[in-house]
């Protein structure tokens, strides 16, 4: 029997309803008074002077109120590092970077306004990945990187193209790989791609008679988009009011500042009358930034026996044009450089690069599930080479408490069971009888396995609050600065704060949408942090309002307020119930027969902040910025066929220790959907560029993602060791379940090929070709 | 190239009601939906026709929204949108086994799981394959899709 009534029950999505029958609303949804519209005029080049730009005949077309370039907004924004113009200045960095915006009376008479902007360019060298942009004749795709303001925690290296520079120093990673018995070195690849959620980003921006704007965005960030904007545009920040419904779908892409900027010069340019600006899907693919790409050097360095002793790790991050978010996730994979293995003696450079492909921004997993594919994809050519099983050489070398992080940091006595998660994801995929298994002359079933963890990649002074308020009839309303993305936080909220009341979560009202103005600040909903630090400060608020109600019953009552208890909806003598009072008795006053009142409403308060984090040490990378880390394991079984190298990945299984489910339905739903997106990345999903660096899969006709019916069985499974810190001792799981997914396909293809399969996207033709080529060299 | 600019009158009959709207013959049925209508639960995803989110009946058949001209739906073709359907089995089911965590794919997912269950109930894998990867669902990764389509072929026997 568990000792939780609310805790660790698949309650109903609180959303749930409005959603199935088409009433949620979203940004894209809302048509206020007076709308205007804007559209883009985009860039067909990769890297470009911009000669000239005639707007003439676009401003004299009908419907049309404004046309707006660069020049008009000398600005550069940014989210860690200014450096991004919300129209491109001077020169175009990146294809489909926006170069003018038109505003018109309807969307289709801006739209037909921008096909008579005329812009002439002069075409630029491309860099087209990372080791083009760290060449010594490199272009610089940032001449005045010296003059951008940027936080203290990036290091962006001037006169070059590396826009973030993360070192790890630990132990003695060169002398040890020297003394290793065995050393494997390969390197690994991928190229930028997108997040595709379903809805594009959308804002609309409008300027008050006051000067207050008000922005309705699609942001998993709606203070941090506040914030910047008042540190970009001056504006005083109390002066912004950033409104965000639900929004269809993040992934990280909505987490940073993204149409916001251009939004407000959108609506300066038209007087402050409100105007809606759409990404299209192109647009959302190109314009707006998606998933960074990476090129990774791997050295790792073991004993005879497959212990672990040394890892030599480069990692070049494809951040595009410019910084955004690529800065810190690239900082977060130096973090967790080493994946979750004890490893003593650790270097590693972590490099963000610039180059002429469209930025990246957040992506599920930050930095971990890129990091991940090199280092599982080296493990199993390390297991190779020493001699053992896959799983063996992980369960080995898997992390524990008592060992330390890449940063020196302590793993605490909340470092989850890996090695009980190693053990379960085994099984599910039964590994003991066999990981390749020819089922006839065509058909190979193979499996690979993963490991994965993550911790939150946040500022160390990240914080979160909620209040609590009620209804006359005792229920209650839940204020945070938690958005709803997907991910189901907010039923996860309600349960908490629904167990320490005695209570059903229905009795909990739901804030759906954040309003900046008047819900409790938070930083953002990212880093899988929401139901931690959110769930912290709800806690807190709920035992503040519980305190404040058993102080005003007691008056009437006559009792010591600490001898009551709140639960079913009455506060009452924990050691004779019958005596008590219902709650919407006491929520807004006690009020006496003759019309005496008594202490007023309850207001709970409540807030967290993450505990005893810091930065990390520029030339060591010695620091403690881990809030905590959920490890896990992963495994797959694809079926390949060896004719035209087709295969499906017939099942996947994940084992994660993330303390407590607080809602196992949800929690399953965000690990599957988590795998379904690794899936994605490893089995299709890569923009695929031409020699002028034009992405020509920019529309979802060419960029497939995972279709019904092509999805693998899914097994899940969780392991429960306490977070300390933890509500109800949870910590993150929303992110994790993409990270080793990747890893894991790309080591049963290729196991199942017999060749090295170091890069992801996987497809058919590219296997094939892989095949083809080590058989060439083998005949050499 | 010039437009077309003129605006036509049309009578559409959406949800069982029947309305009068004035539209360009470029329009799409899911913009005037939405636009002209008051309409939202059919989205645009690509407004390419990839994605299935702009979903809606035409005469009990999916057809996207985003690909037909208003001007285009015939005088008297029943159209219904998400709105148009309440409390169906299928809307229940994907609510027990969460066929959705956003939200924005769901109006489409539903609407075209909703005709299919109509035409063929006992749709076997390899037909709701057919009829639904049409439709793109970046968050639940199908399991709570498919479960809820099998769980809702089960209360319909």
């Amino acid at each position: 029997m568990s000792e939780f009534k609310q805790i660790g029950r698949s309650f109903s999505r609180t959303d749930g309803l409005d959603k199935v029958h088409g009433k949620q609303e979203y940004v894209n949804d809302y048509q206020p008074t007076g709308l205007l519209h804007a559209a883009l005029k985009i860039s067909t080049h990769a890297h470009a002077k911009i000669k000239s730009i005639d707007t003439a005949e676009a401003e004299a077309a009908s419907g049309v109120q404004a046309v707006i370039t660069g020049d008009d907004f000398p600005v550069t924004l940014g989210l860690y590092m200014g450096d991004h113009p919300p129209l491109a200045l001077h020169k175009v960095r990146h294809y489909g970077e926006p170069v003018a915006a038109v505003i018109a009376n309807t969307e289709h008479q801006a739209k037909n306004a921008v096909e008579l902007i005329k812009v002439k360019y002069e075409d630029l060298e491309v860099i087209s990945s990372p080791t083009d942009g760290l060449k010594a004749n490199a272009p610089l795709l940032h001449e005045n990187m010296d003059e951008y303001t940027h936080i203290d925690a990036v290091h962006p290296e001037p006169g070059s193209n590396v826009a973030n520079h993360t070192k790890i120093r630990k132990g003695e990673a060169a002398q040890a790989i020297a003394d290793a018995e065995i050393v494997i070195e390969d390197t690994f690849s991928f190229p930028p791609c997108d997040h595709v959620a379903m809805e594009t980003r959308a804002v609309i921006s409008e300027i008050k008679a006051n000067g207050n704007v008000v922005i309705h965005s699609t942001t998993q960030a709606p203070f941090t988009v506040k914030e910047l904007l008042s540190f970009n545009f001056d504006i005083p920040v109390g002066k912004i009011k950033i409104i965000a419904p639900p929004i269809g779908g993040g992934f990280g892409g909505k987490a940073g500042i993204q149409l916001e900027g251009l939004g407000y010069l959108l609506t300066k340019a038209a007087d402050g009358r409100p105007v809606k600006l759409v990404n299209d899907r192109e647009e959302d693919m190109l314009s707006s930034p998606g998933h960074i790409g990476m090129e990774a050097k791997v050295r790792l360095g073991a004993t005879a026996d497959g212990k672990l002793i040394a890892a030599e790790l480069d990692y070049h991050f494809d951040a595009g044009a410019y910084a955004d978010y690529a800065v810190n996730v690239s900082n977060a994979a130096a973090i967790s450089c080493t994946g979750p293995y004890d490893i003593p003696n650790v270097r590693c450079d972590s490099l963000c690069v610039y180059t002429n492909h469209p930025f990246a921004t957040a992506f599920r997993g930050f930095g971990h599930v890129e990091l991940a594919f090199p280092i599982e994809r080296s493990m199993d050519l390390l297991a190779e080479k020493a001699g053992i099983d896959p799983v063996e050489i992980r369960m080995k070398n898997a992390i524990k408490e008592g060992d330390t992080s890449p940063t020196q940091s302590l793993m605490d006595a909340n470092t989850g069971d890996l090695r009980e998660c190693i053990k379960r994801a085994a099984k599910m995929i039964n590994w003991d009888q066999g990981s390749f298994i020819k089922k006839d002359e065509n058909k190979v079933i193979a499996k690979g396995f993963g490991l994965l963890w993550k911790s939150p990649a946040m500022p160390p002074n990240t914080g979160a609050g909620a209040i609590i308020t009620f209804n006359k009839d005792g229920s209650l309303n839940l204020h945070t600065g938690i958005m709803e993305i997907g991910q189901g936080s907010k039923t996860g909220l309600a349960q908490i704060v629904a167990e320490r009341f005695g209570t059903s979560p229905e009795n909990i009202h739901l804030v759906q949408e954040v309003n900046t103005e008047t819900a409790p600040h938070d930083w953002s909903t990212a880093a899988s942090r929401s139901l931690m630090m959110a769930g912290r400060a709800a806690l807190e608020a709920a035992d503040d309002a519980i305190d404040q109600i058993c102080r005003t019953a007691a008056i009437p009552l006559r009792c010591p307020p600490e001898d009551l208890i709140v639960e079913g909806g009455r506060v009452f003598l924990e050691d004779e119930p019958s005596i008590g009072l219902p709650l919407d008795d006491v929520v807004h006053g006690y009020v006496y027969e003759n019309g005496n009142a008594i202490e007023g409403q309850v207001i709970g308060r409540g807030n967290y902040i993450a505990r005893r984090l810091s930065g990390i040490d520029p030339e060591t990378g010695k620091g403690r910025p881990s809030l905590e880390y959920t490890l896990g394991a992963q495994a797959v079984e694809i079926e390949l066929d060896l004719n035209d190298y087709s295969y499906q990945i017939k099942k996947a299984v994940s084992c994660m220790d993330v303390g407590k489910v607080i809602n196992p339905n949800l929690a399953r739903g965000q690990v599957v959907g988590a795998i379904s997106m690794g899936i994605g990345l490893a089995r299709s999903e890569g923009f695929v560029f031409n020699s002028r660096e034009q992405v020509v899969n920019g529309v979802l006709r060419d960029y497939k993602v995972l279709r019904y019916g092509e999805e693998p069985e899914y097994e899940i499974d969780f392991v429960e060791t306490p977070q300390g810190d933890g509500p109800f001792g949870l910590r993150g799981l929303g992110e994790q379940g993409i990270i080793g997914i990747p890893g894991a396909i790309a080591n049963a293809l290729s196991r199942a090929t017999g060749v090295k399969l170091n890069y992801i996207p996987l497809l058919p033709e590219d296997i094939w070709q892989s095949v083809k080529e080590a058989s060439h060299n083998d005949s050499i | 190239m010039k437009a077309y600019e003129n605006i036509s009158l049309v009578k559409l009959k959406v949800n069982g009601e029947t309305r009068d709207v004035a539209i360009r013959p470029a329009d799409t049925l899911l913009r005037v939906l939405r636009e002209k209508l008051g309409l939202t639960a059919a989205k645009p995803g690509c407004e390419n026709g990839d994605c299935g989110a702009c979903t809606v009946l035409i005469n009990e058949k999916p057809v996207k929204s985003c690909m037909k001209l208003a001007v285009e739906v015939d005088a008297g073709a029943e159209i219904i949108t998400l709105e148009g359907i309440k409390n169906s089995i299928i809307q229940e089911t994907f609510l027990e086994e969460d066929g959705f965590q956003c939200g924005y794919c769901t109006p489409g997912f539903l609407v075209n799981a909703y005709a299919l269950l109509k035409e063929h109930p006992d749709a076997d894998d390899k037909l709701a394959k057919e009829w639904l990867e049409s439709n793109i669902c970046r968050c639940t990764g199908y399991e709570g899709i498919r479960n809820a389509l099998k769980l809702a072929q089960e209360k319909l026997k």
